[in-house]
């Protein structure tokens, strides 16, 4: 009786439809993520609601590590830091990878690996590196005020991660560098798949550089912009490394980040329950934003 | 490592003092929660009452973890681990050696968890030690530190930083939880060709050293070496301009019993530091620059002094050699007592669940001792309790005059605890709202309202713990 069930079970699907069999096949992946990711993230959400310092018991907390996400301003100064960061992290590198691409596939240079390559290294580079290297780029006698003095702009020499005004764009300016190679490689890769009739027929049209890079490669790169935009939102949003070696939050608290809160309420200041909240905020946060990225560049299509 | 030895300067701890308006206040064990409840506060006082024999434990491993991963310190713990496995052979030292924030960031789990290391390095302060005692994690030393008289080997005002009271509110008195090895203030470094080629001699009053600041600012070169990208390196040098203005109050405030920070020393102080960096005392972009690259900037003749702590004097001796000299900040009148921020290195622990307390004990004899002491003058540290290599130092060298001025410190009572222990958050207040006024960006006003504000807090919860738990009778 049961295997005719089953056989009629199996029979009512079309042929490629997900079947029971496949969750057989994800198991052991899935005991690994839930093992190494849900249950950590399980805990995480739970210690959020209590007030820890990570030695003593424990004492409920109710909701209010994230009432406090909203009231106190020492918490609410890092999202929009962050918010802020994204300018940098996500859209400039978007941007500049666009320019590049369109540049490259159009001119054929000389040595073209060689840019692809140098462009792209930032990527390849562990951040402490990348944060040590431009700490010292940043700093009052760095290679930058260096630059600016021989040009005769001395005067807008700074201690750049020094400064209240200019320390978060600083950093900001990192992260571009890092995120625009990663950018301009999808996008190359991308191009590459648009059809040459498409550039002919737009060439036949009458249409010029702009509007050929309007009308056919912007919509042809949709996808892969929609892949930058969450690769780089996410990195953007979880970036600890660079504010830990470069500002460690300062000057004052001008430059802090809820990834780099996250560490310090829990190892520096001993609340593990609000620095819970904040991961649990922050994964939140990344979650809204990766979906709306999904949704509004890729299109329902995916 | 560069970024981890920063670190590891961090001034201690953010450390928590103790407020007690209401009299000395101490607890029993059941009253604090532990995280099992297996060891709370109050678990015995040190079981010894006669010297410990390590010989008679048998066959002993004793795991230890300390951050002493440095040139000079490293060398040091090396050499007597060495000879302690040598003085009896049935004990095996397990060392794990991770820099100050490694250690820092690890250590809360390992002492917490099933099998906790014997001896342990507990940074002084709220975050760490009084954390551990309050959940029953470390155990008094009280009756060892009676046993080998640690309580006379030390002066009272070094052993006091190690104590925090039994029901772990309170730090800086109380049962003793810790011994600690080194000594460090922060002291005037100074380039003795810098400052001959100004004319000038290392100031005998703090007045002479300020006129020299001016002077040596007219012939162009940078007065004070100075960079707080690392948030931190102010908080020392605030703490040497506030002591010269009210030491006595500064520490009887980071203890919980001054009258806090709303003052004029504070705002004198304050204000100081921002008239420096107006008139070129301190390099522009202070908060630019990284302490490390400061300390080279220095090291290579950029800068006439450098205000910082004895730990840099290793490093900044190899590449200065004679030209680098040492004291600590100068006094208000000649032949005066100096005055300074300084302390000790971080505490050497037992852990209350440790199954060899008493090899543990003996351990931390033998680190602290006078052998020990001069093993340490050998490899460029500073002993918290100088020797008799250390008699034998040139008194002329920068070796010397660390020595020399350490000891002017202890016999002058001259040390004033780091002012980030005052508060659990007082480390984050103070750094942050120190950047500002170097940026001139908060006032003295405003700056000591900042402080006030933190401070009075925890006063006022310090306060209501200790009226919420009374002393029940018949404990100490």
């Amino acid at each position: 009786m049961k295997a005719t069930a089953w056989t009629r079970a199996y029979r009512r699907r079309a042929p490629g439809e997900p079947r029971a069999i496949g969750y057989v096949y994800i198991l052991p992946a899935l005991i690994v993520y839930a093992a190494f990711l849900l249950y950590p993230f399980g805990q995480a959400v739970w210690l959020s609601f209590v007030h820890w310092d990570g030695l003593t018991v424990a004492t409920p907390a109710g909701f209010d590590n994230y009432r406090a996400l909203f009231s106190d301003a020492s918490l609410r100064a890092p999202f929009l830091h962050a918010l802020l960061l994204l300018v940098f992290y996500a859209a400039l590198p978007v941007a500049i990878g666009l320019l590049l691409a369109a540049l490259m596939s159009r001119v054929r240079i000389r040595g073209m690996t060689f840019f692809r390559t140098v462009l792209f290294l930032p990527q390849v580079l562990a951040l402490i590196v990348v944060g040590v290297a431009w700490r010292s780029i940043l700093a009052p006698d760095g290679l930058l005020n260096d630059a600016l003095r021989a040009v005769g702009l001395g005067g807008l020499a700074r201690p750049w991660l020094g400064d209240y005004t200019w320390a978060l764009p600083a950093v900001g300016i990192v992260g571009t560098w890092v995120g625009t190679g990663l950018c301009m490689v999808l996008f190359l890769a991308g191009a590459q798949r648009i059809p040459r009739e498409l550039y002919e027929a737009a060439r036949m049209d009458g249409a010029g550089p702009l509007r050929e890079f309007l009308t056919v490669t912007l919509p042809g790169l949709r996808p892969q912009i929609a892949v930058a935009l969450t690769l780089t939102i996410v990195a953007g949003l979880r970036n600890f490394d660079l504010i830990y070696i470069t500002t460690s939050g300062g000057p004052g608290n001008a430059t802090s980040v809820p990834a780099y809160e996250v560490y310090h309420r829990a190892f520096e200041t001993n609340q593990v329950g609000s620095a819970a909240a904040v991961g649990v905020a922050l994964t939140v946060l990344i979650f809204v934003l990766t979906v709306t990225v999904s949704r509004l560049v890729e299109g329902r299509r995916a | 490592m560069e970024l981890a030895r920063t670190r590891a300067r961090r001034p201690r701890g953010r450390a928590v003092p103790a407020a007690l308006a209401v009299g000395v206040v101490l607890l029993a064990a059941g009253c604090v929660p532990g995280t099992d409840g297996s060891g709370a506060a109050g678990a015995g006082t040190g079981a010894a009452t006669a010297i410990p024999d390590p010989a008679k434990a048998g066959k002993t491993t004793l795991t230890v973890w300390d951050q002493e991963i440095r040139g000079g310190t490293n060398g040091e713990i090396q050499e007597l681990n060495r000879e302690f496995e040598k003085k009896y052979p049935n004990v095996r030292i397990k060392r794990v050696a991770r820099s100050f924030t490694d250690l820092k960031t690890t250590l809360k789990l390992a002492v917490s968890g099933n099998n906790p290391p014997d001896v342990i390095q507990a940074n002084q302060g709220y975050p760490d030690m009084v954390a551990f005692v309050r959940a029953g994690l470390l155990a008094p030393l009280d009756n060892y530190a009676g046993v080998y008289d640690w309580n006379t080997r030390y002066p009272g005002t070094l052993l006091g930083l190690n104590r925090v009271s039994a029901d772990g509110n309170d730090f800086g008195r109380g049962r003793l939880y810790g011994i600690s090895q080194t000594g460090e203030y922060i002291g005037l470094y100074y380039n003795k060709d810098l400052l001959n080629r100004a004319g000038l001699q290392p100031p005998r009053t703090w007045g002479e050293f300020t006129d020299g600041l001016a002077r040596l600012k007219d012939r162009g070169e940078l007065p004070v070496q100075f960079g707080n990208l690392d948030k931190y390196p102010a908080i020392h040098t605030f703490g040497v301009l506030h002591d010269q203005l009210g030491a006595t109050g500064a520490r009887d405030t980071v203890l919980g019993r001054g009258d806090g920070f709303d003052n004029a020393a504070t705002k004198d102080a304050a204000a100081t530091l921002a008239d420096w960096m107006k008139r070129g005392y301190l390099p522009g972009g202070a908060n630019g620059l990284g302490y490390d690259d400061a300390a080279k900037k220095f090291a290579s003749g950029d800068g006439a002094y450098l205000l910082t702590g004895t730990w840099q004097l290793a490093d900044l001796k190899k590449s200065m050699g004679g030209k680098l000299g040492i004291m600590p900040p100068p006094p208000a009148k000649a032949g005066g007592d100096p005055v300074t921020t300084g302390g000790q290195g971080l505490a050497w622990s037992i852990t209350s669940r440790s199954r060899h307390p008493e090899v543990a004990a003996a351990y931390l004899d033998f680190l602290t001792d006078a052998h020990a002491a001069d093993v340490m003058t050998r490899h460029g540290v500073l002993p918290a309790v100088p020797g008799k290599a250390a008699e034998q130092v040139s008194p002329d060298s920068a070796d010397g005059q660390m020595i020399a001025g350490w000891k002017r410190l202890s016999v002058a009572d001259g040390l004033v605890p780091y002012l980030d222990y005052s508060t659990p958050s007082f480390y984050d207040t103070l750094s942050a709202a120190l950047q500002g006024v170097i940026s001139r960006k908060t006032s003295p006003d405003t700056f000591a309202a900042t402080l006030q504000k933190d401070y009075g807090a925890f006063m006022k919860k310090q306060r209501e713990q200790h009226k919420a738990t009374p002393a029940p009778a018949g404990t100490r």
